[in-house]
């Protein structure tokens, strides 16, 4: 088959394809490396604080005495961060995608997409000073008892990072639903807002659901901003206004101390991210099912 | 059939109402989209108001201070200088290790592996790594790097950390470009007797080259600007001295922009925003270098 002929030549092809294919392994290995540091530090952390504690108590304090190991305060700061972006990037992300999908003109939309996916280029330490010093303060003067770290700013500020995610793939899948769709429904008497909302919006519907769930999961995940603006507080408030602080949080809060190795505190670092990593794949395979799952095929 | 009262949307007696739900249905996704761009501009004035006057070129030739009286004209002299080359290293570094594993593992996926469930078990799996937090990969490089192959908190294990964080992105975007070629042409160099490894390095890859430069120069500005990783690897807050070696302690534009932003006296604000405005800086100029190289040699535009 191979023009080339000579044993060595096809030895030669044989090793080169060996050492492409040992690029891509690394990928693989990756998955592994994480899932067995993360496995294994928290095999060492369950084995002085139990499971039934971890998940259930209410009381986070890894360091200061009586310690204390409950992960829920934490989880209920992401989940505050997380539904609040939420609130901001998903009916900002969704009309913006419908703006840019069915009324903008194409000349406009190849403008404003790329000027909107800049806001997911910006790094999130520089999100966390826009919270401070601009955020928190204007939040300040509708209320003025609110402190320099707050739930608030740091929701605000994930929200705004995250309106690019939603509506750029979001306008994605408007823009692949085909215009006989759209012809059709305007042949009815529909009118362009019942075009857009009861027959492009419904049709885009895998699409768009999965780019709320990956920027959900992009939330949970955020580290720097919600550090910086929310505060290092871990407790369970129902206000916006009080300072919290995220899975993400305390485990930059332990990076920066000077945690031994071996303690429960090194240890506790280990759970906090297999917690954090346990969710955040839940939401990215999910998304990914409702994508294949539900995709409208159209020829 | 004639009238359109029986059509599922509707008759035309409300027509005026349903031009004023239309109008105000476009006026509040038009709304929303200016949402996006008012925040990025604000983000971008406050920024620039915030560090107006601090930029000096003592803040970019000298170590950080403790002290606010040395940032000032007139002062000492006090900046970001080790940070900056920390970054730089840091970048160069990552570069390095990612083109060889990027453009790498493309190669396999797009060139040598056949369809199979290997391989979309391994597309998978990149799609998947993609979603991984930053901070987690923080994670795995202190356990792997900096513990068990015993590195220390070394220039070194920062950039083998934000490697694996870029990874999945620099393989998707190799294999667009790499997919870009035409057939034609690896047909075209078989039919005159090159082999698939010549086939690979003197059509497929040239031809790619472009697409790949852009993809992978747009993925070091996002790690150019990640905290999160580099901050559990053990990167130092603030440095006095700039690395010198690839297992000498390091710190970065971030995190020094970190420890700024979390000091209390107001002053350090400014310089934090400062800092800001040399790493976004530093950013928009990677990002233009993307485009331009894009624009110039994409055969597609």
């Amino acid at each position: 088959m191979t023009s080339g002929g000579s044993e060595l030549a096809d030895r030669k092809n044989a090793a080169i394809r060996y050492v492409f294919f040992s690029c891509a392994l690394v990928t693989v290995l990756t998955t592994l490396a994480i899932i067995l540091v993360l496995v294994q530090g928290s095999v060492e952390f369950f084995r002085h604080v139990s499971i039934v504690e971890y998940v259930t108590g209410t009381e986070w304090s890894p360091v200061i005495r009586p310690q204390s190991y409950g992960v829920l305060p934490l989880i209920w700061g992401t989940l505050l961060i997380t539904v609040g972006s939420a609130a901001i990037a998903i009916p900002v992300g969704t009309a913006t995608a419908i703006y840019l999908s069915e009324y903008a003109d194409p000349q406009v939309r190849k403008t404003i997409k790329p000027t909107l996916e800049i806001l997911a280029g910006i790094p999130t330490i520089v999100y966390g000073f826009f919270a401070l010093s601009l955020i928190t303060p204007i939040i300040q003067l509708f209320f003025p008892e609110t402190g320099t770290f707050n739930a608030a700013a740091g929701a605000i500020v994930v929200g705004i990072m995250i309106i690019p995610m939603v509506s750029s793939l979001s306008e994605d899948a408007m823009s692949a639903v085909p215009d006989d769709l759209r012809n059709a429904a305007y042949g009815l008497g529909a009118t362009k807002f019942e075009v857009s909302t009861s027959v492009v919006f419904p049709a885009s519907l895998s699409g768009v659901i999965a780019a709320y769930i990956l920027a959900l999961s992009r939330a949970i995940g955020e580290t720097m901003a919600v550090t910086l603006a929310a505060g290092m507080h871990p407790q369970i408030t129902g206000n916006p206004l009080e300072p919290i602080q995220t899975m993400t949080a305390y485990m930059v809060q332990i990076g920066i101390s000077d945690v031994s190795v071996g303690s429960i505190g090194y240890q506790s670092l280990f759970a906090v991210g297999l917690t954090l990593f346990a969710m955040t794949l839940t939401m990215n395979l999910f998304s990914m099912w409702v994508r294949s799952r539900y995709r409208e095929e159209y020829q | 059939m004639s009238t359109d009262t029986g059509t599922p949307f509707g008759g035309a007696e409300d027509i005026e109402r349903k031009r004023t739900i239309g109008r105000v249905f476009v006026a509040v996704c038009f709304a929303s989209t200016l949402v996006g761009i008012v925040a990025l501009v604000a983000l971008v004035a406050d920024v620039l108001y915030e560090s107006w006057g601090w930029i000096t070129w003592e803040f970019l030739t000298y170590p950080p201070s403790q002290s606010v009286e040395n940032y000032l004209p007139g002062g000492r002299g006090a900046g970001m200088y080790p940070a900056i080359v920390g970054s730089v290293f840091l970048i160069a570094l990552t570069a390095v290790f990612t083109i060889f594993l990027g453009v790498g593992a493309a190669v396999y996926l797009e060139e040598y592996a056949p369809e199979s469930r290997l391989k979309s078990f391994i597309e998978a799996n990149i799609a998947n790594l993609a979603g991984v937090p930053s901070i987690v990969y923080g994670l795995l490089g202190l356990a792997i790097f900096v513990r068990a192959f015993q590195l220390g908190s070394s220039l070194i294990a920062g950039a083998l950390t934000l490697t694996l964080l870029i990874l999945p992105i620099v393989i998707v975007s190799t294999q667009e470009a790499l997919r870009a070629v035409p057939d034609s042409q690896r047909q075209a160099a078989y039919g005159v007797g090159a082999t698939q490894w010549q086939v690979i390095r003197d059509v497929v890859l040239p031809r790619a080259l472009p697409g790949i430069m852009t993809g992978t120069i747009l993925s070091l500005s996002r790690a150019i600007g990640e905290t999160a990783p580099i901050l559990m690897v053990g990167a130092a807050t603030s440095l006095f001295v700039a690395p010198d070696g690839l297992r000498s302690p390091f710190s970065a534009m971030p995190m020094t922009i970190f420890e700024w932003a979390t000091l209390p006296e107001a002053e350090f604000q400014h310089i934090a925003a400062a800092g800001i405005v040399v790493l976004l800086t530093i950013l928009l100029a990677m990002n233009a270098v993307a485009i331009f190289i894009r624009n110039r040699y994409d055969p597609r535009s």
